[in-house]
């Protein structure tokens, strides 16, 4: 009985996990069959498309979609705008953001605590509630159709979560740091370029790593401001083509979404390490 | 004498900080009072105009909201199915993220690698993926109902069958619920391991260990994920706007949408603001719920 018990016990965990092993497949696959989808279907003629029962090897791979897909738009103008603001909006939240978080980690200043409660208050904030008075101002500045609408927020604090962030990690930094660099005779913008900014490192890499995708992605709001198709971001420029050819080039269609989701991938894999970081900062701290 | 230079000099410093503070936050408060407060203020009074597409517009009173409450039958469809969204994608949401952030903490091994994976989703949900989930979708070509035949399921025309369309956006959206996963995660991965261990001691099965344990100590990020995620589902407006521009009949559209369509493409200012403070007065609601239930559901461990 007593050489029994353990037994059970360790056949019991074994079951279980398992379990684990047979429930974490099954929604691996799930994550990942539309993606294997997507690229069949790419190389797929319109007629092997349509068939029912569908095939999931192509039976011819018809890498023509690409060429057609890419040229049924000006995709090289979409991916060119976007690059730009990704890369622009990306440098502007890092600096920004950060250079606001260290007002608020730093100088402990009359009424810091009422604009920061305004600052998480933000967070609570839907986007619909500003978005019309905003869209009116820029229109008032001649703004709607340029990228200004879509940079802007970047440049002033980078949006309140990535403040947060930034804050929190100051915050952690010690004391002694700021004090010994201003008895060194240093302003404390010269404390904040040269030994704050390369010690939120981490921060800075898990913040813009975020920051590039989140442009790359971003739909709502160049379908507001931007009209002009050669002010395209690659996001407009697809749901572009999918209203005007629809599911009628489902070839194209799929193999223009792969080659436009390659990049997101890309940095993905590349920075795995930044986004793993990242969540782990934003978790219950929250 | 002393006390008084004291004082002088404590003031000195208090002055640097306060111009250093505010000489920091300045982007960011420029951007709060020009783009959040002053906007704020100005939807307000917009929602009592009949503006138009550049702002102008006359008092109207509250012709706006009585139009929307009794006239618009678009305005209770979005809310019904903007509610009915957040009421089915929040709480499966939270029960899947739970539930896989804790098989994913149990010592898997590959931990790496099931992160990456329900990560992916996630990462490029965007335009692309959206319209591919269109696809997949299909009720004629689509490969669900392939899937479905094979078990002699004739399947249904999802995103065009008024009952399931909003269904098939809850699914779509469930499938990138990498990020709450893995926030998850980390939240069961910061619980001590002396509390388990002392369960352990007492001979407390597996489960009894996630609902005595893992569960409670877990509920400020489930908290967390909750409130963001009402906030964000309330927003829903690139699924629907991109799959099924709010039909078949509506059943799609949604709060957000509607605001987009009235204010963008009707150009009727004043009417989408009423809209966006029909929603924001929503949202709140609904915060305001879980803000007051907190502390009867909640625990922190200080």
């Amino acid at each position: 009985m007593s050489n029994r018990r353990p037994m059970s016990k360790t056949t019991a965990r074994r079951v279980s996990m398992t379990i684990t092993y047979i429930i974490l497949a099954l929604c691996a696959v799930i994550c990942i069959f539309p993606f294997f989808w997507m690229l069949t279907t790419a190389f797929k003629s319109t007629a092997e498309a349509y068939l029912f029962p569908p095939t999931f090897i192509p039976k011819k791979w018809l890498f023509s979609n690409f060429t057609n897909g890419l040229q049924a738009a000006d995709f090289a103008t979409f991916t060119k705008n976007t690059v730009f603001l990704v890369i622009i909006n990306t440098v502007a939240t890092v600096i920004s953001s950060a250079f606001v978080a260290y007002g608020f980690a730093k100088f402990p200043a009359n009424g810091s605590k009422f604009w920061y409660t305004c600052l998480m208050a933000t967070m609570m904030l839907p986007a619909q509630v500003t978005l019309i008075p905003q869209y009116l101002l820029y229109y008032k500045m001649g703004m709607v159709d340029t990228y200004w609408p879509l940079i802007i927020p970047s440049l002033f604090g980078g949006g309140a979560y990535n403040i947060f962030l930034y804050r929190q990690f100051f915050l952690s930094l010690p004391k002694e740091l700021n004090e010994a660099a201003t008895i060194d005779g240093a302003s404390s913008f010269q404390t904040f370029i040269y030994i704050m900014m390369p010690a939120v490192k981490p921060v800075s890499m898990c913040v813009g790593v975020m920051s590039l995708v989140y442009n790359w992605n971003d739909f709502y709001q160049p379908l507001i401001y931007l009209n002009s198709t050669r002010k395209f971001t690659v996001a407009i420029g697809l749901q572009f083509l999918n209203s005007s050819m629809g599911t009628t080039k489902i070839g194209q269609m799929m193999a223009v979404a792969v080659v436009m989701t390659i990049p997101v991938l890309l940095i993905f894999f590349v920075c795995q390490k930044y986004f793993v970081q990242g969540i782990k900062m934003q978790g219950i701290k929250g | 004498m002393m006390n008084e230079k004291k004082k002088k000099k404590i003031s000195g410093i208090q002055k640097r900080n306060n111009l250093n503070f505010y000489l920091y936050i300045s982007p960011w408060l420029i951007f709060f009072l020009v783009l959040t407060v002053y906007p704020m203020i100005k939807s307000f009074i917009l929602a009592f105009t009949d503006s138009s597409f550049n702002g102008q517009g006359n008092f109207i009173g509250l012709e706006n909201f009585v139009q929307a409450f009794t006239m618009d039958p678009r305005f209770w469809a979005a809310f019904k199915n903007t509610i009915c969204y957040v009421l089915m994608y929040v709480p499966l949401s939270l029960v899947l993220s739970f539930f896989l952030g804790w098989l994913l903490s149990r010592n898997v091994k590959f931990l790496g690698f099931w992160r990456t994976v329900f990560y992916l989703p996630y990462i490029t949900a965007g335009v692309a993926v959206t319209i591919l989930w269109g696809w997949i979708f299909n009720g004629t070509y689509g490969v669900i109902n392939y899937i479905l035949s094979l078990f002699g399921i004739q399947g249904p025309n999802w995103l065009g069958d008024k009952r399931l369309a909003l269904g098939c956006i809850v699914v779509m959206c469930l499938w990138s619920l990498g990020n709450q996963i893995l926030i998850m995660l980390a939240g069961i991965q910061d619980i001590p391991d002396s509390y388990y261990e002392s369960a352990k001691i007492d001979g407390a099965s597996t489960l009894r260990q996630v609902f005595a344990i893992t569960l409670p100590l877990s509920t400020p990020t489930i908290f967390f994920n909750l409130v963001i995620g009402v906030i964000s589902a309330f927003q829903l407006f690139n699924q629907p706007y991109i799959l099924t521009q709010g039909g078949p009949v509506n059943s799609t559209v949604t709060v957000a949408m509607l605001i987009f369509q009235n204010a963008f493409q009707y150009g009727k200012m004043g009417y989408a603001s009423c809209i966006a403070w029909c929603l924001f007065i929503v949202i709140m609601i609904f915060t305001g719920i879980i803000e007051f239930t907190q502390n009867k559901w909640v625990f922190y461990d200080n």
